[in-house]
């Protein structure tokens, strides 16, 4: 039925939309509770579902929170672990070298200090003796004159200036003896001052070495217990260690592209150039393949050095299987790099032999001319084949970093987005109950004219049935309520 | 997991035994001989030494002369399948080339001109070869001059084939009348993209990038 046809239910057209206004209304009116009953309940539903994923976001959000806190402590737990380890290994190594010497330099000390004892003992100054002839001179002077007592006196003088001399010079001598002495002491101080000038610096190095160890003892301590603080530094340092890493391995993986360069070409010699798997060349795989072995014998290498930790077997393998497993992978990466170097040397003569065909077919006589310098570029490239592989080694290490951050940096984004997720979803979820509301409010919007008249009925009805307290109705409240 | 497992080695033998799809080229060269067109050669020998610079391993080259005859492998001046290895192929370049030049100096002028002769050995060649992408260059006035008794009126198959008018050159005739000159093109240009085929014309041998 169209609105055509319903204008015409009665002659004047006019009169004909009253009608149906009216009706329309008076239809709106009597559904009017059911209508806001349905739609509180579908935007309630609405709010209460988005509400409800808004909740379960959040759960999700908070278990995640709780792993990558986990993980992060356990990451901060393992490095510092590490550092920890290491620096009781350097004390161990500096306390191993000093206690090592310390026999030979107890028993150095010990000799010095004995030799000093006994040239101190020698250098003791002797008192001179005292002079035995004064009480005899005395009593030799009391006597007369006559009895030749001048005589006796100046024979006494005589030996006394005698025996003065004589003790003078044993004086001299002791003296420049005990100076002897005193100098043979000095080296003997000098050694003492040296051991003792290395005892000290490596007491300072093992008080340093412990205070290191004091200070990263401590934060393992937050670590382990866990503090918002030591979480808030470990999610910074992950993901600077996420940036860096990357940003090396994207060096690396440009250095990888180089050593394909080299290599892919002299392959095609090797395994045919015009091979196909799938859409890619045999030559390119081969090469491919080529640089990734090199790259798991840096990673097997670098596990065995302990220098890595993606493999847990590798490392707890015994010392004697280690270093079996490093000799030969160093060997296959020697082999590898050797290879590479060949195929470096072999993409230099292959390139020449292109360059002289192509010079020919374009009768062109300067190509095919030798540059003399042409080795520089060839020993470039060898020495490139031959170096890569090492230093692609390298890889593991900002591998290791990478791949560990990576879990952290990965999680932060996923509480980002969770958390971003929830928040979108409780406001949506108020938003469908706010506009149930507003949709009520639109729904009355047409039947103002018979709300109005009921508000007027019922404030006239109440007034009249609770007559004393007329003038507290507040009908327009009511009826919008 | 192991049946994950399992599937991922499934599918990568499937990838890896599925029968590799083609990607080589093959050129075939008509190269006109007739009288009117043979002090035209030496330039033949100009575009033959450039699609050997263009062509890679397990590619495909013939040049052909165009004759009273050219429906057959005398007609072929020589041919090569490049060798899977750069090396190897930069040699068969190499001595493809000396053949060329040995038929440049020793080339003598026929007194008639059966292009479509020409166009059906490479026609053949080329599908014997089964090629990735077929290029047939013909290095001619494109005017068909066939001798007596010599039945060429045949449909050709030219679907997936790529042909290169080259080095067309102006008759004394198309002077008097250029139409003539354009309808002999516009011939073969409708009688090659009827056949299924994808026809061009390059005169300026200076510009043969877009070649091949």
């Amino acid at each position: 039925m169209s609105m055509t046809s319903l204008l015409t239910i009665t002659p004047w057209p006019a009169l004909s939309a009253i009608i149906l206004l009216v009706l329309l209304v008076a239809a709106l009116y009597f559904a009017r509770s059911t209508a806001h009953q349905a739609i509180h309940a579908g935007c309630a539903a609405l709010a209460r579902g988005l509400r409800l994923a808004s909740h379960s976001i959040t759960h999700a959000l908070e278990h995640l929170v709780a792993r990558n806190r986990a993980v992060l402590l356990a990451a901060g737990r393992e490095a510092k672990e590490r550092i920890v380890e290491r620096e009781f290994a350097r004390v161990g190594d500096t306390v191993r070298k000093d206690l090592a010497g310390y026999p030979e330099m107890h028993r150095s000390l010990s000799g010095a200090i004995l030799r000093i004892e006994e040239d101190q003992e020698k250098a003791v100054e002797v008192p001179p003796e005292a002079p035995g002839w004064a009480q005899a001179v005395g009593v030799v002077a009391k006597l007369d004159a006559r009895n030749g007592g001048t005589e006796i006196l100046a024979d006494i003088h005589k030996s006394m200036v005698k025996a003065h001399a004589e003790a003078m010079r044993d004086y001299r001598k002791a003296s420049a003896e005990r100076h002897a002495l005193l100098r043979q002491m000095m080296p003997d101080w000098r050694l003492i001052q040296q051991t003792l000038g290395r005892v000290n610096k490596s007491v300072e190095s093992v008080i340093e070495r412990s205070l290191a160890i004091d200070r990263h003892m401590e934060e393992y301590e937050t670590i382990v217990r866990g503090e918002n603080h030591a979480v808030s530094i470990l999610s910074s340092s992950s993901i600077v260690y996420f940036f860096i890493s990357a940003l090396v391995l994207a060096v690396a993986t440009a250095g990888a592209a180089i050593n394909f360069t080299l290599i892919a070409r002299p392959m095609a010699e090797m395994v045919g150039g015009t091979n196909f798997i799938g859409a890619f060349r045999t030559a390119d795989i081969a090469a491919l393949v080529i640089i990734m072995v090199e790259i798991s014998m840096g990673l097997f290498l670098m596990e065995s050095l302990r220098i890595t930790r993606l493999f847990p077997v590798i490392g707890t393998l015994t010392d004697k299987m280690r270093v079996r497993m490093i000799v030969i992978t160093f060997a296959i990466l020697l082999m590898m790099a050797s290879i590479e170097a060949g195929l470096a040397y072999m993409r230099e003569v292959l390139l020449q032999d292109e360059l002289a065909t192509n010079a020919l077919l374009r009768s062109d006589n300067t190509g095919s001319m030798v540059n003399q310098h042409l080795w520089i570029t060839t020993a470039a490239q060898m020495g490139m084949g031959f170096i890569l592989p090492f230093a692609l080694v390298f890889v593991a290490i900002p591998l290791e970093t990478f791949v560990h951050s990576l879990r952290t940096v990965v999680g932060l984004i996923g509480i980002a987005i969770l958390r971003a997720l929830a928040l979108i979803l409780r406001v949506l979820g108020n938003g469908a109950r706010h506009l149930g509301v507003l949709a009520q409010r639109i729904y009355d919007l047409p039947l103002f004219l018979p709300l109005w008249l009921e508000a007027r009925t019922a404030t006239a009805a109440r007034q009249a049935a609770n007559a004393p307290r007329s003038g507290e109705a507040v009908p327009w409240q009511e009826a919008r309520s | 997991m192991k049946r994950r497992v399992f599937l991922l080695t499934l599918t990568l033998a499937i990838s890896a035994c599925v029968p590799p799809s083609a990607h080589n080229t093959g050129v075939y060269l008509l190269v006109d001989t007739s009288g009117s067109y043979n002090r035209q050669v030496s330039k033949a020998e100009q575009i033959i030494l450039f699609a050997l610079s263009r062509l890679q391993s397990s590619d495909s080259i013939a040049v052909a002369r165009i004759d009273t005859a050219s429906f057959t492998e005398k007609n072929i001046i020589a041919k090569a399948t490049f060798d899977d290895r750069p090396s190897t192929a930069n040699q068969q370049k190499r001595a493809f080339a000396g053949r060329v030049e040995s038929f440049v100096d020793q080339a003598t002028p026929a007194p008639y001109t059966d292009i479509t002769g020409g166009l059906l050995q490479a026609i053949e060649f080329l599908n014997e070869k089964q090629t990735a992408r077929k290029e047939i260059l013909i290095f001619s006035d494109m005017k068909e001059d066939l001798a007596k008794g010599y039945v060429r009126d045949i449909p050709l198959d030219f679907r997936g084939f790529d042909v290169v008018a080259l080095n067309v050159t102006k008759l004394r005739s198309d002077n008097f009348d250029p139409r003539l000159y354009l309808a002999r093109l516009e011939e073969w240009r409708v009688r090659v993209e009827q056949s299924g085929g994808h026809w061009r014309v390059v005169n300026d041998l200076d510009r043969l990038d877009g070649l091949l």
